[in-house]
């Protein structure tokens, strides 16, 4: 296989019809919709099931009945189409079943705009639909890392019979980059076993959210919690970045860990002895790699394109062992990588408060078209 | 080692293809490369611009606030990128549709009578690459053989035909930026600024 040109969109989309997906339902949003336009005329080309919904509510509804089938299956959307699936998404999570969303992140709250944001992160990391779920979410960074993540998405989902979400962004999703994209594989052609199949010949399976008995619902409730920290035992993924030696750690995510990137490698230029944390699961979060790096760090930053939704988790995770700041651009506005770099130099020139909400200060220190 | 270029215009001059052929030439010639265009509720005639980084190492942000070189294909474009350009950076202008000179001097700006020179081989859509001969004969990033190539081996089938004056323009915006080529009777602005042209240039 070799290197193309390819943009993050149709490189997804292609990624999942090579990955085996047998059904696709959606409907149109920017910044994703050429997902859905690639999808419309591949998957008739592969003799699989395309179908534009009326909305996104119908969409996820129409995902869920044939993931029941036990098919591979999966839907794309942005933001406020993501919002509008989530009664469905509760469903399939609590139904037990293996579906693959990818959420084009886009600026919001509300309508917002359509350009790359990280303002989801809540949303899709620690629910949004309703009952205790555990989803599986990836965050690529670039079009070969959303190739690869969305095929994995697939591999993850089966296994878990879980909700596997590849949580971009409109930059991943817009931009082109050389990527290689995998071998066709052939469509699975076995079922699982608790699969609705039409029970001829055997006992009727029963596939549902419903667990009126309170004490089946409860007994529903541990399975997914166990089976969810066997996903956290197996599935953490992570990149590091010089962090050998770092005295400094930046962690983001996505485009905002790969704009850090930068910074780290202009603030490497200067002596600067700093590195990056780029967490590629989100879901299940690379815990016990932050916890470790914030043993040996002199300061911490984490950068995002929201309001800081996983500096909660860092926070969380760290417990006060080492200073933290924050850095953030939101609804839609990209950070530039001498932004970053401005806060490196910050961290390291002056010290860090230990307490306090790095949220709250870094809202104080940033007023845009001043100071920055 | 990292190279950032924005090339921009009106919608419909080709810069999101001109930036496509540099980031094919950048791949064949095995570098690392990323495409980002601007994108928005946009529409013919309105800005388009995109950002391409060349590197040699993985590349981390798409997107740089001073590029090295910026390829303007109109006066918006003059107006917002100029100020914006790193210090020594490369700035290549399309002065048929500009009515000033570039204003900085600690840049290397190149005033080229584009859209003319596409004229004469032919056909008003192959300002891009009269530009993006321009610019690669300015900006040590990739031999002007490797965009030739570039474009023998990506541009879409149903444009083939074009390949020759595509060729064409690629070698006088070259040869205009060596110094080794006059376009007669042309000067600042002298084409209407306010016309917009088809949607790519092959």
């Amino acid at each position: 296989m070799t290197r193309e040109l390819l943009e993050g969109n149709y490189a997804m989309a292609e990624a999942a019809v090579r990955a085996g997906v047998e059904a696709y339902f959606g409907y149109p949003i920017t910044p994703q919709t050429e997902i859905l336009e690639w999808m419309s005329h591949r998957m008739p080309e592969v003799g699989r099931a395309f179908l534009q919904a009326e909305s996104e509510v119908a969409a996820i509804n129409m995902l869920y009945g044939a993931a029941c089938t036990g098919a591979r299956v999966m839907s794309s959307s942005s933001s406020p189409g993501v919002s509008l699936m989530m009664e469905g998404l509760s469903y399939i999570a609590g139904t037990e079943l293996p579906v693959v969303l990818i959420d084009v992140v886009r600026g919001g709250p509300g309508l917002g705009n359509i350009a790359p944001s990280q303002g989801d992160y809540n949303q899709i990391v620690h629910g949004g639909g309703h009952g205790d779920y555990f989803p599986i979410v990836l965050a690529p960074a670039s079009v070969q890392e959303a190739i690869d993540l969305t095929v994995l998405a697939f591999d993850l989902a089966e296994k878990y019979r879980s909700l596997a979400f590849v949580m971009a962004d409109g930059s991943v999703g817009q931009m082109m980059e050389p990527a290689e994209l995998p071998e066709m594989r052939p469509v699975r052609k076995e079922r699982p076993d608790w699969a609705v199949t039409g029970a001829v010949g055997r006992e009727r399976r029963i596939l549902s959210s419903i667990y009126l008995n309170v004490e089946l619902e409860e007994k529903t409730n541990f399975r997914l919690l166990e089976r969810w920290y066997e996903v956290e035992k197996n599935e953490i993924r992570y990149r590091e970045y010089y962090l050998d030696d770092a005295e400094f750690v930046i962690v983001g995510f996505g485009t905002a860990g790969r704009i850090a990137l930068s910074a780290v490698r202009a603030a490497r230029a200067e002596g600067i002895k700093v590195g990056l944390l780029r967490p590629v699961t989100v879901s299940p979060f690379p815990a016990a790699q932050v916890a470790e790096l914030a043993q040996k760090a002199q300061a911490m930053l984490v950068v995002e394109m929201n309001t800081g939704q996983m500096l909660n988790d860092v926070l969380r995770i760290v417990k006060g062992a080492c200073p933290i700041e924050f850095y953030g651009r939101m609804g839609g506005v990209v950070p530039y990588p001498d932004e970053i770099l401005n806060e490196i130099h910050r961290i390291t020139r002056e010290p860090v408060s230990p307490d306090g909400d790095p949220r709250l200060r870094w809202m104080q220190r940033f007023t845009p078209g001043r100071g920055q | 080692m990292q190279t950032e270029i924005v090339i921009a215009g009106f919608g419909g001059q080709g810069a999101l293809f001109a930036g496509q052929i540099l980031a094919f030439a950048a791949i064949d010639s095995g570098l690392d490369v990323t495409w980002m265009p601007s994108y928005g509720p946009e529409m013919r005639g309105g800005t388009a611009n995109c950002t391409v980084v060349i590197a040699d190492e993985e590349i981390g942000s798409p997107l740089v606030r001073h590029a090295k070189a910026a390829v303007v294909l109109n006066l918006p474009s003059l107006e917002k990128y100029e100020p914006l350009l790193a210090k020594d950076g490369v700035l290549i202008v399309n002065a048929s549709l500009v009515n000033r000179s570039v204003t900085r001097s600690d840049v290397d700006g190149l005033l080229i009578p584009a859209q003319e020179i596409a004229e004469t081989i032919g056909n008003r859509r192959l300002t891009n690459m009269v530009m993006l001969g321009a610019l690669v004969q300015k900006l040590p990033v990739l031999p002007l053989k490797a965009i030739e190539d570039a474009l023998n081996n990506h541009l879409p089938e149903r444009h083939r035909r074009m390949l020759p004056s595509n060729l064409e323009a690629l070698r006088q915006g070259a040869a205009y930026a060596r110094g080794e080529l006059k376009v007669e009777g042309v000067g600042l602005g002298a084409l209407e600024p306010t016309e917009t042209v088809a949607p790519t240039s092959v």
